[in-house]
């Protein structure tokens, strides 16, 4: 069975990210870039799945520009066998990089295809489950845990009033949640190895996808600041300023 | 313009996100329907009806809902869509799940996790974690959207009367199937419903002490919830995390306990009404956002505050 594990080059979740002063976005000049962290468990889980004997192949995919080369090949040097970069200039968005990698899964048949639940940078949520449905896939959102049988998954899920098990059909999307594993970190001798590993480069055209958005981004803010209060010398006058001041208890 | 808002609820009760979710309808502004789909969710469906401002509820009870497994209900709804100019749902798990099958489906994109309704078919909503939020224009004919459950105070819940009318379309993907789950049962109200939320951290030290919220809990009707650090320490399970990988809260009053503040749980927070911080560390960042900060031992302020309230 080859996995299938899309990838999103994200600015480095340690870096603290400032609005631009025009509005217009936030700045990403000399700014960390790395592998989206829920990719990453992605990649982590494909190679396992590849180690213990139920996966013979990992491909590692990402849709954006050239630069997206350098997280492919953290992939590769993390034990991912290959790599394809869709390359575009576009800033593609949720539905077109799904359209995309459905492309590619008519050609590559993976019989499992690990998302992260989100990426760090829009927070959308949305590109598992939108390839899912153009691949007519059945799917398992925010896993914790995944256990292959014969031709279904069965799949631990951190839902929001606790956790549920599905079981579903094979070729299967699956978005990772955070305690599903702890990624390695990729040794020297790998990373010397990725080098050489094939990375296949495709256009959008050879795919027959647009990846123009759709959705239009007006304005960039900084959220509101929330201003610090006063500090409290003791229970007794906390209590009091809840209810006399804030008036939220009685 | 016409409005499908997908409801949140166990099959037995009707949820707050729904209401939320309804409020952002209204401020979209138009018809707004209901599907309440599920398994015997009668119960909902009345509830829903009940609800000001709603034209009609459309009921699809069937076993292929009971869970809501996504692929079933993005099928339903995708067979339903058909004139209607958005179609909302809580930006839940649930939500979370099904909606993009639904825009994928449709060929349109998907505007996740609203914070506000700008125009009909302008939004806010936070990107990066919330350090950032952004104004985005939607130029698809069909407006997917999903709604954060702060967004909005929910609507009221009773005096209307909306026609109910059964769905007949049984879409049974057959692609998945529910095995099992474990649902937390409290007796405490849900953390993205409740009023007043007392919440512990890694300052707590174990899980046992954690009852030292609860005595406090009770007697403000709080639901008890927890940062990160607390539940990868195993103190208590992942469901009570508040923050941005957990749980979007806003109540009237938050009391973070033992919590230093990380930018990851003031995601969580930061919109709450009051906030409390109790926490030894008199720099902990958590007093940055604090309405109210205390500098003490959580092991003696926690009972001293449960003898004074």
């Amino acid at each position: 069975m080859k996995v299938m594990v899309p990838v999103k080059r994200v600015v480095d979740y340690n870096v603290k990210v400032r609005v631009k002063p025009d509005n217009t976005g936030v700045d990403l000049n000399n700014v960390k870039m790395s592998v989206n962290p829920f990719c990453e468990i992605g990649i982590e889980e494909a190679v396992r799945l590849k180690e213990a004997g139920s996966a013979d192949e990992v491909i590692a995919v990402a849709v954006g520009s050239t630069a997206c080369q350098e997280q492919l090949r953290t992939c590769l040097a993390l034990g991912a066998d290959r790599a394809i970069l869709v390359e575009t200039e576009a800033d593609a968005q949720p539905l077109g990089i799904a359209q995309a990698l459905a492309a590619i899964q008519e050609r590559e048949l993976a019989g499992m295809v690990i998302f992260g639940k989100q990426s760090i940078d829009g927070d959308n949520c949305q590109t598992g489950q939108m390839f899912a449905a153009l691949s007519g896939m059945s799917q398992a959102t925010f896993a914790s845990e995944i256990t292959l049988e014969e031709g279904k998954a069965k799949v631990s899920r951190e839902v929001d009033g606790g956790m549920q098990t599905l079981a579903i059909t094979l070729p299967a999307m699956v978005t990772t949640d955070l305690r599903l594993n702890e990624p390695r970190y990729a040794s020297l001798p790998n990373i010397m190895k990725a080098k050489k590993k094939p990375l296949d480069v495709l256009t959008p055209e050879e795919l027959g996808v647009d990846l123009t958005p759709t959705v239009e981004v007006l304005s960039v803010e900084a959220p509101a600041e929330r201003a610090a209060g006063i500090k409290v010398e003791s229970v007794e006058e906390l209590v009091n300023k809840l209810k006399n001041e804030a008036k939220v208890i009685s | 313009m016409s409005i499908l808002v997908i409801a949140e609820h166990d099959n037995s009760e009707n949820k707050n996100q729904t209401l939320v979710t309804l409020a952002a309808a209204q401020a979209i502004g138009g018809d707004i329907d209901v599907l309440v789909a599920g398994s015997g969710v009668s119960g909902v469906s009345d509830q829903v009806a009940a609800v000001p401002g709603v034209s009609k509820v459309l009921v699809a009870d069937n076993a292929a809902y009971e869970h809501q497994l996504a692929e079933n209900m993005a099928a339903l709804v995708v067979q339903i869509a058909g004139g209607y100019t958005h179609i909302l749902a809580p930006h839940t798990t649930s939500g979370k799940s099904f909606l993009p099958r639904v825009a994928a489906k449709l060929g349109v994109a998907q505007i996740s996790d609203i914070l506000s309704v700008e125009a009909a078919d302008t939004f806010k909503r936070p990107i990066y974690a919330g350090n950032a939020i952004a104004t985005v224009k939607a130029h698809d004919a069909i407006k997917v959207v999903s709604v954060r459950g702060t967004a909005y105070d929910p609507v009221v819940a009773e005096g209307g009367s909306a026609t109910v009318e059964p769905v007949d379309v049984v879409a049974d993907e057959g692609l998945s199937s529910f095995i099992s789950e474990e649902i937390a049962e409290s007796e405490r109200p849900e953390l993205t419903a409740a009023g007043v939320i007392i919440s512990g951290g890694r300052g707590m030290q174990s899980g046992d002490n954690f009852s030292l919220l609860e005595g406090i809990a009770d007697k403000l009707g709080a639901a008890i919830g927890a940062s990160r650090a607390a539940v990868d320490a195993g103190f208590v399970p992942n469901d009570m995390q508040v923050g941005q990988t957990g749980k979007i809260v806003a109540p009237e009053l938050y009391i973070a306990v033992g919590i230093s503040g990380a930018i990851q749980h003031l995601a969580g927070m930061k919109d709450s009404k009051v906030i409390v911080a109790i926490n030894k560390d008199e720099d902990a960042p958590i007093f940055q956002v604090a309405d109210y900060g205390l500098v003490a031992d959580l092991f003696q302020a926690l009972p001293e505050l449960e003898s004074q309230l």
